[in-house]
């Protein structure tokens, strides 16, 4: 009973934070100077009559509720308007551009937690000596430098030697077979996730640091300790496990800086994911684009994070109570 | 602020046999190494900025590396200790002016955040109920949408403006801050000196002013110090976007036109790799004082039973209802 009550109070949260979004993301726009007729009857001649006919067509002369309201209904059948620069549905441009983004994304992220959770446990429990204060300095400047600053140096050193734009090896004469494609898309992703890795471990390495050091002191590892268990068995076991816990918090909180990180890295390399499509629209003053996109990082963000607060229930049934 | 750790707690001795005449800070920095140096970098590149009018060798908006095209990404000479940009403008003249304007962006975004993070924490706190219900409602939604984006978003709408980019990242930033901030008011609330203050008759403004402020000052400094990082951070991002002020030269600035105009392929480390550093040294600086503000007033990680070194065992007064 009370696992249903928590699932349906942080489903309502997230709900109700989509909800929010999607109004901010509606009534940003709607503060600009200008329209979509403003854009679209920018060409010669264009007269008043031009003018009132589009704005009936998008239905611009209706109050802003109405609007709201039509913004809302299209919406739930995705449609999210169509990009000013080709006149394709939004939708189906950023989905396109989502399915190139999560894989990138994914492998990065994952390898920052394992590497983050390694050398923070490594830092905690060799607290003070050398192996900490390398692993904490690393750490720090890793989170200190920026992302699109680790992006540049990755490219200066390494694009000799691997692919550093754009997902595939454009300009190839015939489709490739799919294991062949794989090995191209994963070699063009080596540079990408790299430096997300590097972007992002070490706050992990830091957070699990600190959340270790915390569970060291609890007494059940002094009891642990008592009893003459294998230090190995103490920390894994005894303290990590339940340092895990608010790692789990951080990470999810980690997921709205990964994104903006994975942005600049898309844009660094070239990668056709969400982030470049992003950026190309605020050059080309594309905001529907701007718009879905936002929305869709949005979304997702909040909806890792649903996520996330189900596995923090699942590892720890006591916030219930 | 030294009133933390010189609390009169009644009936109870001092905790700690490491305390100390001197305020919390100069503690703070005697016995943190981490937090001095972290101070230490922090006032450098303050001073630097200050000074940078005077020693900046060269202009940082003129050519100064001849002219034509052996000016253009110009490399390090004894002229140009750090070589020229594609403008054939000296980059250590750069990197001064850059810093100036990236740390009143820093500072003056996260004075922002702050006047807004600690203002919703003391209040929510304080007050509780139905403000503290609200006010957290509206930091949990702010809290998940990702900073980058939406900061991107609105600074396309308002337009490219170095005043824009210091207000979004304040309005962004706060969050985490009154989340914190919160959490050590609700608590402080409830000790005895505030509830003797109340019964005393005093009112909302001068227990918040005089009992409230002084005990989660310490706790705001470490969130400035290291929400300033976090704004120089989104700085440089927005400022690689193409959303900051094309006439400025900030560090993020910086980092733009070497990428946009070929620097990487021009092969000139020099106009990436100091800009970069010298981010990463006010980062570093930043998070080495604002952590150790935090693990000083963090009492739990004071112990450690599995240790390569002996940590004292955790004193009882500091635990549970009868905290102290």
């Amino acid at each position: 009973m009370r696992r249903a009550d928590y699932v349906i109070k942080r489903a309502t949260f997230a709900l109700i934070t989509i909800f929010v979004a999607i109004t901010l993301n509606f009534f940003l726009f709607r503060v600009l100077p200008g329209n979509a007729v403003t854009d679209l009857a920018r060409v010669p001649h264009a007269g008043a009559n031009l003018k009132h006919a589009l704005t009936v067509e998008f239905g611009l002369d209706k109050p802003k509720w109405e609007q709201y309201l039509v913004y809302l209904k299209e919406l739930f059948h995705g449609n999210m308007g169509v990009s000013f620069v080709n006149q394709q549905p939004v939708s189906h441009l950023l989905l396109t551009d989502l399915k190139n983004t999560v894989p990138m994304v994914t492998v990065g992220t994952l390898a920052s937690i394992v590497v983050g959770v390694f050398t923070g446990v490594l830092a905690a429990w060799r607290r003070g000596s050398l192996a900490d204060h390398i692993s904490t300095n690393t750490a720090i400047f890793a989170y200190a430098f920026p992302t699109q600053w680790l992006g540049l140096m990755l490219l200066i050193l390494l694009s000799s030697h691997l692919p550093s734009n754009g997902m595939t090896w454009e300009f190839l004469f015939s489709p490739e077979p799919f294991w062949q494609h794989l090995a191209d898309v994963a070699q063009h992703m080596i540079l990408p996730a790299l430096t997300l890795l590097l972007t992002a471990y070490g706050s992990y390495t830091l957070v699990v640091r600190t959340s270790v050091l915390e569970t060291l002191g609890e007494d059940y590892v002094l009891t642990a300790r008592a009893k003459g268990l294998p230090p190995q068995r103490i920390v894994w076991r005894h303290a990590v496990r339940n340092a895990l816990l608010p790692m789990v918090t951080l990470i999810a909180l980690d997921f709205g800086y990964i994104v903006g990180g994975a942005l600049l890295i898309e844009v660094i390399f070239s990668w056709p994911g969400i982030g470049l499509a992003m950026y190309n629209a605020v050059t080309q003053r594309d905001y529907p684009m701007l718009q879905g996109g936002f929305l869709i990082l949005t979304v997702s963000v909040i909806l890792l994070n649903f996520i996330s607060d189900l596995v923090y229930f699942r590892l720890d049934p006591r916030i219930s109570e | 602020m030294s009133a933390l750790m010189q609390e009169p707690t009644a009936g109870l001795e001092p905790v700690s046999a490491t305390r100390r005449r001197g305020g919390f800070f100069l503690n703070l920095l005697m016995d943190r190494k981490a937090a001095a140096v972290g101070l230490g970098l922090i006032l450098f590149f303050i001073v630097l900025a200050l000074v940078a009018p005077l020693i900046s060798p060269y202009s940082a908006s003129t050519q100064s590396c001849g002219t034509g095209p052996s000016a253009v990404f110009a490399g390090i000479s004894g002229h140009h200790w750090l070589g020229c940009d594609d403008g054939g403008i000296d980059m250590l003249s750069e990197l001064m002016q850059g810093g100036r304007i990236s740390l009143v962006v820093g500072f003056a975004a996260t004075l922002v955040a702050m006047v807004i993070g600690g203002g919703v924490g003391i209040v929510s706190g304080y007050f509780g109920g139905w403000t503290d219900i609200t006010l957290m409602r509206i930091t949990d939604y702010l809290l998940v949408i990702p900073d980058l984006v939406f900061a991107m978003v609105i600074a396309d709408i308002w337009g490219p403006s170095l005043f824009h980019v210091i207000l979004v990242i304040g309005i962004l930033e706060w969050t985490g801050t009154a989340r914190v901030i919160r959490a050590q008011v609700m608590s402080v609330k409830e000790r005895v000196y505030v509830k003797r203050a109340r019964a005393l008759g005093s009112g909302h403004t001068r227990i918040i002013a005089r009992h409230i402020l002084p005990q989660v000052g310490p706790l705001l400094i470490a969130n400035t110090v290291l929400t300033v990082a976090i704004a120089i951070y989104l700085e440089t991002a927005l400022a690689f976007l193409n959303l900051e002020d094309p006439t400025v030269t900030t560090w993020g600035t910086i980092l733009e036109h070497a990428f946009n105009r070929g620097a990487v392929s021009a092969g000139a480390w020099w106009a990436i790799v100091p800009d970069g550093i010298c981010i990463a040294l006010v980062i570093v600086g930043c998070f080495l004082f604002g952590q150790a503000i935090e693990d000083a007033l963090n009492p739990r990680l004071k112990i450690a039973h599995l240790s390569l070194t002996r940590w004292k065992i955790r004193t009882l007064a500091g635990r549970g209802a009868d905290a102290v």
